[in-house]
């Protein structure tokens, strides 16, 4: 009997279809615009202006806080202006927009493709090199990593927890960096076990990726302190919390943060980040993107600088289907339906589904029929139904009461909903409210 | 017999006991109420709208009995009248408050701003602003799912079918509630003026001229035009954007007249008599003309 979390999940159609695809390194374009606010925080202070020439690897933008991320240039040429794009979101903001010319790299990262395993940085070099390289959460919540490695005073860690789960339908971009990139994962779970000072690290996949599993397996047959886990298919398993309580089945506290049971959790894409940050110096200006869906003719996994506009990408996947409904930027679960096709890929672009128009559209929305779904499902163990409401009546100090805050936003409720309710959108409103009021309570 | 005296006299005696029990604790635990507060809350609209920003009308009505200075409250429905007749209660003095009436400072009309994508998302401003910026190219503008109308207790607000925006209609009393509703700061309440005339900037795109002008066709640009021609220096721009303070504004109209992009709006005027005596002899010859065609077709048509 494989492991899962113990509270609610779904299963939806996993539709991988661009699972065994190689990784495919995108073209540079000729232009690349770079967002300021890539992760969550502070945005970035944007550190060149207009006319200046930069190299692949060079820093343009530096951490504006602890909670905040540097952003390095993902291509070389020189800058065009600093201005406001449009986001993903459809609103404007500030970008540094950079003209591309050959690609030449800063001559201090180390472009061989040679595994390094020995780790000679102290765990706080390791921290550091982490914070220089602009590293942020790649599984898509883009939380700084170096935020994450810093154990707070008084707090141990017991288990590193190497987030390979990819429970989103459609993406592929962590199995395929597995299946090519498993020994530098590796070496990069032992640098932040050596950052985090613990000597047990497990690696959580789910079993609809055998071949991963087997790959994985084999390889840590060479670090005893490493285990590979391998876990049942359930949508949200790559939550944090869910991800915690499937591995080593412990809950953590409402509003606390997984060291509070000691554990940290990281995605094998940012592992993969920090062995290449510690081990080769290269900053974070690269990431693999997902591109999938059911009518697109080549579903790809592509190598892309950040800051590629999505165009491009669409192109070289085989261009955009007559018959496409949305655009979404993430996995069909938590993503999020784009405004338009020409934004710039972040960091925090794990994938892009273009959606077919039939199956695109929502269903019309239905009376509650008090069918109770939404709570089952619920793997945070919430009432769905009931936040739905107080979010829609305003009763933000109810909302608070029902532990509004501690959603994930995994969308389980909404999907299983046979009434097609909202239920998702409405939370989002009340968390943003709710969390606006304990903010400025706190101040 | 004695079964019938013996059952008078104990309930007589629990119910003088009870009575007498009841009496004490009731002098004990007697609130005065100043009574002027019902003559007030009489004379108050009853809307409990919360447009004074009091909990209803009872919780106006105790404030203004309670304050020594009134001059700060006002009742935005009743307006004057009423505020006079409730002061005139309490012998207090009040400051006439102007008028105020929502304004809707977006026209992006579907013709004047072209859609960008298609929202099937929850009907709810609230909801569609906390998932992204719009479904044209202006984040900054009306969303159209109707969330001032839902908060509107006064029917004093409907969405236009044609237009896809908001319309305040001349009842509104101004309580705020729809101001509190849009999610995009949209509509403000404004000096109402005589007859109900008022001229502001229909437009919040904080956008640069070219963007904001690329979104919509009547987006104010940041072109400070106005801002020159205003005689009583009631204009101020500031991030793109036009702003007339209604303060300061004396209802001449010159701003509207210079407006590359029509973006501000007048409101119950007269239609603008045309200046020379010459012009308007020209077009109308033509129509004269036109007459017997153009009466003929409108036949055809109906």
């Amino acid at each position: 009997m494989l492991k899962t979390f113990s509270l609610g999940g779904i299963h939806p159609p996993e539709n991988k279809f661009s699972a065994g695809k190689k990784i495919e390194a995108l073209p540079v374009p000729s232009q690349v615009a770079i967002p300021v606010s890539q992760h969550i925080g502070a945005p970035a202070k944007p550190i060149v202006k207009k006319g200046d020439a930069v190299k692949v690897g060079t820093l343009i933008a530096e951490s504006a806080g602890f909670v905040s991320a540097n952003i390095h240039s993902p291509v070389s040429g020189t800058v065009f202006k600093v201005d406001d794009i449009v986001d993903a979101s459809g609103y404007r903001k500030p970008a540094i927009i950079i003209n591309v010319d050959g690609d030449e790299w800063e001559e201090n990262i180390d472009r061989s493709t040679e595994l390094k395993k020995d780790i000679t940085a102290t765990p706080e070099e390791i921290v550091k090199a982490v914070a220089n390289a602009g590293i942020v959460g790649l599984g898509g919540a883009t939380f700084p990593s170096h935020v994450k490695l810093s154990v707070p005073p008084g707090k141990t860690c017991e288990v590193l927890i190497l987030n390979a789960v990819e429970c989103e339908p459609y993406l592929t971009a962590d199995h395929q960096l597995m299946m090519e990139k498993g020994e530098e994962i590796m070496v990069g779970t032992q640098i932040i076990m050596k950052a985090l000072k613990v000597d047990k690290a497990v690696i959580g996949i789910e079993n609809n990726k055998p071949d991963a599993i087997k790959h994985m397996e084999s390889l840590a047959s060479s670090y005893p302190e490493i285990t590979i886990e391998p876990l049942k298919v359930q949508y949200p398993q790559g939550g944090e919390k869910q991800l915690i309580d499937a591995c080593i089945k412990r809950q953590i506290p409402s509003g606390k943060l997984p060291i509070e049971v000691g554990a940290v959790v990281q995605n094998v894409g940012t592992t993969l980040a920090v062995y290449e940050a510690v081990q080769k110096n290269k900053p974070l200006f690269e990431r693999v993107v997902t591109i999938t869906g059911k009518s697109v003719s080549k579903p790809s996994n592509f190598l892309t600088r950040i800051g590629t506009p999505l165009n491009n990408l669409i192109d070289a996947a085989g261009g955009l289907p007559e018959d496409t409904g949305k655009v979404i930027g993430g996995g069909p679960m938590m993503g999020k339906a784009l405004v338009s096709t020409d934004i710039p890929i972040t960091k925090g672009s794990s994938g892009v589904l273009i959606m077919p128009n039939e199956e695109a559209k929502r269903k019309p929305m239905q009376n509650c029929i008090k069918c109770s779904k939404c709570i089952t499902v619920c793997p945070m163990g919430l009432e769905p139904y009931l936040l739905m409401t107080v979010s829609d009546k305003q009763v933000w100090d109810r909302a608070e009461e029902e532990n509004i805050m501690d959603c994930i936003e995994c969308g389980s409720c909404s999907y299983t909903c046979p009434s097609s309710r909202p239920l998702l959108d409405y939370i989002r409103l009340g968390k943003g409210k709710v969390g606006q009021i304990m903010r400025s309570r706190t101040k | 017999m004695n079964v019938v005296v013996l059952t008078i006299l104990t309930l007589g005696i629990l119910g003088t006991v009870a009575a007498l029990v009841l009496y004490f604790v009731a002098q004990k635990f007697k609130v005065f109420e100043d009574p002027r507060i019902d003559q007030v809350e009489e004379v108050l609209p009853a809307a409990n709208c919360g447009g004074c920003g009091f909990p209803g009308c009872r919780a106006f009505a105790e404030a203004m009995v309670k304050s020594d200075d009134i001059s700060s409250l006002n009742c935005p429905v009743g307006g004057a009248e009423t505020m006079s007749a409730a002061a005139g209660i309490l012998g207090k003095e009040v400051a006439a408050a102007d008028p105020m009436i929502a304004v809707v400072r977006c026209n992006g009309t579907c013709d004047n701003r072209p859609k960008t994508n298609h929202y099937d998302g929850a009907t709810s401003c609230a909801v569609a602003a906390s998932l992204y910026g719009g479904d044209t190219g202006c984040s900054n503008g009306c969303l159209g799912c109707g969330d001032c109308v839902e908060a509107c207790t006064f029917d004093a607000i409907y969405m236009d079918d044609k237009t896809g925006l908001p319309v305040v209609k001349d009842n509104c009393v101004a309580c705020g509630a729809c101001v509190d509703a849009c999610p995009k700061d949209i509509i403000e309440l404004r000096k109402a003026g005589p007859k109900g005339r008022r001229i502001f900037v229909s437009c919040i795109n904080v956008a640069k001229g070219g963007v904001a002008k690329k979104a919509c066709k009547t987006a104010c640009i940041g072109c400070k035009k106005c801002q020159k021609e205003c005689p009583f220096d009631a204009i101020t721009v500031e991030n793109n954007l036009a702003y007339i303070d209604y303060t300061k504004c004396k209802l001449c109209r010159k701003c509207v007249a210079v407006c590359p992009t029509n973006a501000i709006h007048e409101i119950n005027f007269p239609p603008k008599k045309v200046k020379p005596a010459v012009a308007p002899a020209t077009p109308v010859k033509p129509v004269t003309s036109d007459n017997n065609p153009s009466s003929d077709n409108k036949n055809k048509e109906e």
